[in-house]
C-alpha cells in the first residue's frame, strides 16, 4: 500500500515541474514592461536599474526561471507589486475565508446530493427520480451570481431571515459566522450538490443490479438494511473520492459567490489583483490554487487505496 | 476493403437510430427547442429589439416593466428587453467560439497522443495533466487578464481553458478504438497515419466528443456570464447577460427587474445545451445499444 501512495506522489513531480513552466511563462507573456507598470510615474534611472538588478529581469529567461522556482520552493512567492506585502502571506491571510466557504458548501452538497441520489436511484423511474433530475439540471444550469443576487433580494431584503453579505471570523463569533456564510454556502454547493446526486444515483443503480444485492434480497433481509448496509457501502467509495476533487472546483467557484456577497477571501484577492494589474498576487494565487488541487488529487487517491480492501492488500 | 464497405452501410442506420432516440427522448427536445428559441432571438435581434439597445434617456430610468419597455429599463434609461436580444449573440457566440477553439486544439492533439502514444503522447499528458490541475474559471480569469479584457479575450481564455478535457477524452476515445479490427487492417494494407486517423478513427470517436462539445457550450456560456459579470468580457456599453447583472446587483432593491431578466436568460440557455447533451448522451451512449 504504501509503495502504491509513494508512487502516486512521485507522478506529480513531472505535473509540478511542468505547471511552474506554465505559470512562469504566462508572467513572461504580459505586455509591457512589470517595472514601468509598478513604477507608474517615477522614471528616476537609477531606481528602474536597481528595481530590474533585484528582480533580476535582465537575465536570461532560464535563469530567471530557476531563481524563481528556487524562492516558490523556500515558500516565497514574490510581493505584492501593490502593496509590497509577501504574496504568501496575503494568501495564507485570505485562505481561512474562503476554506470555511468551500467547506461549508461542500457539507451542504453532501447532504443535498448523496441522499437525493440514493432515494432517486431506489425510486428509479418514478416521480420522485424525475423530480431529482431536474432539481440536478437547474443547480448545474444557474448562474450562481444570479442565484446569490435573488437570494440576497428574497432572503435578506425581503424576508430579513439572514444577513445579505460580509463576513464574522469564526474565531469571533461562531454562530454568526455560520450563519452570514449559510447563503454563499448553498449558492455555491449547488452545482457539487448536483453533480454528487447524479453520481451517488447512478452508482447506486450500478450496485444495485449486481448479484450480492440480489442474494441480501433472496435471504429475505429488509429493504432498507439491503440499499443503507449493503449497497450504500459500495456505491459511496467512488463518492468520497470525487468530492475531494470537487473541493477545487468550490474553492474556483468562490470567486464570484464572494464577489456578490463581498467576502474578503481568496476569490476576491484574485479579483482584486487583476484589477489593479498586481501580476505577483495573480500568479502566486492560480500557483497555489493548482498546488492545493493536485495535493486534493493525491489525496483523492490515497483515500481510494486506503477504502479499497483490494488495493489495500496487495498479493 | 470489405470491412469499410460493411461500416459504410451500417454507419448510416445507426446514426438514424441514434436521431430517432433523441427525438423520443423529450428532455433533449424541450433543449433543442430552448435554444433555437434564443438563436433566434440572437440572429432577429434588430427586428425583434423595441429600442435601440444603446439609447440611453434620462426621462425613464429604472423603469420597471410596461408596454413600451417589456423588461423594463436600467440605471440609465435603456430598454433591457432589447439590449437582452443583442446580449443573447454575445452569449451564444462566446459559446460556440469558444469551444471551437477548444475542439479546435483539444482533438488533434487528442488524436496524435492517443495514436502514436509513447514520447508523444508523455508530453501532451503531462501538459494536459498541469493545466487540468488549475480550476478552468482561474485559469480564464488568469488569462484573461494577461491577454486585457474583451469580449474576444474572454472566449480565447475560455477556450484555452477548456481544451484539456477534449484532449484526454479524445485520446482516451483513440486508445480504445486504435486496436479494433479495422484500425489494424487499414494499418496492414499500408495507409498512411494521417488517413488512418482521419478515415477510420476520428468517425468512430466522435460521438463522446459531441455530447461534451454540447455541455461545454452550456458551461463557457456561464464562463463568458462570469467573466463579462467580472468586468473581464464584453466591455460597456456593448450588451453582454454578465456584464448586465454586474451593473444591476447594484440596484437589486430598487430596480430587481434588471438581475431577474439577464439571469433567468443565461440559466434557461444553459438549461437548454445541458438537456441537449444529455438528451445526446442517452441517443449516442453505445451502451444502449
Amino acid at each position: 500500500m504504501l509503495k502504491l501512495i509513494a508512487r502516486r506522489i512521485l507522478v506529480a513531480i513531472p505535473t509540478l515541474i511542468i505547471l511552474s513552466m506554465i505559470i512562469f511563462g504566462l508572467q513572461r507573456m504580459l505586455p509591457g514592461d512589470p517595472i514601468q507598470t509598478m513604477m507608474a510615474e517615477e522614471s528616476d534611472p537609477q531606481v528602474i536599474a536597481f528595481l530590474r538588478e533585484k528582480y533580476r529581469l535582465d537575465d536570461p529567461v532560464p535563469v530567471q526561471y530557476l531563481a524563481w522556482v528556487g524562492n516558490v520552493l523556500q515558500g516565497d512567492f514574490g510581493r505584492s507589486l501593490r502593496t509590497g506585502l509577501p504574496v504568501a502571506e496575503m494568501i495564507l491571510q485570505k485562505l481561512p475565508i474562503t476554506v470555511q466557504l468551500a467547506t461549508m458548501a461542500m457539507i451542504m452538497a453532501m447532504l443535498i446530493g448523496i441522499p437525493a441520489g440514493i432515494l432517486a436511484a431506489v425510486r428509479k423511474n418514478t416521480v420522485l427520480d424525475y423530480i431529482a433530475n431536474a432539481v440536478a439540471l437547474s443547480g448545474m444550469s444557474i448562474p450562481n451570481f444570479w442565484l446569490g443576487i435573488i437570494l440576497i433580494m428574497v432572503l435578506a431584503v425581503s424576508w430579513k431571515l439572514l444577513p445579505a453579505s460580509g463576513y464574522v471570523p469564526i474565531t469571533q463569533d461562531f454562530w454568526l459566522s455560520v450563519r452570514t456564510m449559510l447563503m454563499p454556502a448553498f449558492v455555491l454547493s449547488t452545482a457539487v450538490a448536483a453533480y454528487l446526486m447524479r453520481h451517488t444515483r447512478s452508482a447506486m443503480l450500478g450496485v444495485l443490479s449486481s448479484d450480492y444485492i440480489r442474494t441480501a434480497r433472496a435471504k429475505g433481509l429488509l429493504s432498507k438494511t439491503v440499499i443503507l448496509k449493503h449497497a450504500l457501502g459500495n456505491a459511496l467509495m467512488p463518492i468520497v473520492t470525487l468530492s475531494t476533487l470537487l473541493f477545487g472546483d468550490l474553492l474556483a467557484g468562490a470567486v464570484l459567490t464572494e464577489q456578490i456577497f463581498v467576502i474578503p477571501g481568496f476569490g476576491k484577492l484574485i479579483v482584486d489583483a487583476v484589477f489593479t494589474r498586481d501580476y505577483a498576487v495573480v500568479q502566486g494565487v492560480v500557483l497555489f490554487t493548482a498546488i492545493g488541487f493536485i495535493a486534493m488529487n493525491i489525496l483523492a487517491d490515497v483515500l481510494y487505496i486506503v477504502v479499497n480492501p483490494r488495493l489495500r492488500h496487495p498479493q | 476493403m470489405t470491412l469499410a464497405a460493411q461500416a459504410e452501410t451500417v454507419a448510416p442506420r445507426r446514426r438514424f437510430r441514434g436521431l430517432s432516440r433523441l427525438v423520443r427522448n423529450r428532455g433533449a427536445l424541450v433543449g433543442v427547442v430552448v435554444v433555437l428559441f434564443f438563436v433566434v432571438l440572437a440572429v432577429f435581434a434588430p427586428w425583434l429589439a423595441t429600442h435601440d439597445p444603446f439609447a440611453s434617456s434620462f426621462t425613464s430610468v429604472r423603469k420597471p416593466p410596461s408596454a413600451e419597455y417589456l423588461l423594463g429599463t436600467d440605471e440609465i434609461g435603456r430598454d433591457i428587453y432589447s439590449r437582452l436580444l443583442y446580449g443573447a449573440r454575445a452569449s451564444l457566440m462566446a459559446g460556440v467560439v469558444s469551444v471551437a477553439i477548444a475542439l479546435a486544439i483539444g482533438v488533434p492533439l487528442g488524436l496524435i497522443a492517443g495514436y502514436f502514444g509513447g514520447l508523444v503522447d508523455g508530453a501532451v499528458s503531462r501538459v494536459i495533466e498541469a493545466l487540468l490541475a488549475i480550476p478552468s474559471l482561474i485559469l480564464a480569469i488568469a488569462l484573461a487578464a494577461t491577454l486585457g479584457p474583451s469580449l474576444m479575450n474572454a472566449m480565447l481564455a475560455i477556450g484555452i481553458a477548456a481544451t484539456p478535457i477534449f484532449v484526454r477524452l479524445t485520446r482516451g476515445q483513440v486508445l480504445a478504438v486504435k486496436t479494433e479490427d479495422y484500425v489494424e487492417g487499414a494499418r496492414a494494407i499500408g495507409l498512411p497515419h494521417i488517413l488512418i486517423i482521419v478515415r477510420y478513427i476520428l468517425p468512430n470517436v466522435l460521438s463522446p466528443i459531441v455530447v461534451q462539445a454540447t455541455i461545454t457550450i452550456a458551461t463557457a456560456i456561464i464562463a463568458e456570464a462570469s467573466l463579462s459579470f467580472l468586468g473581464l468580457g464584453q466591455q460597456p456599453p456593448n450588451p453582454s447577460w454578465g456584464s448586465m447583472l454586474n451593473t444591476a446587483k447594484n440596484y437589486m432593491t430598487q430596480a430587481p427587474w434588471m438581475s431577474i431578466f439577464p439571469g433567468g436568460a443565461i440559466f434557461l440557455v444553459v438549461l437548454g445545451f445541458n438537456m441537449l447533451g444529455d438528451g445526446l448522451r442517452d441517443a449516442l451512449d453505445p451502451r444502449n445499444n
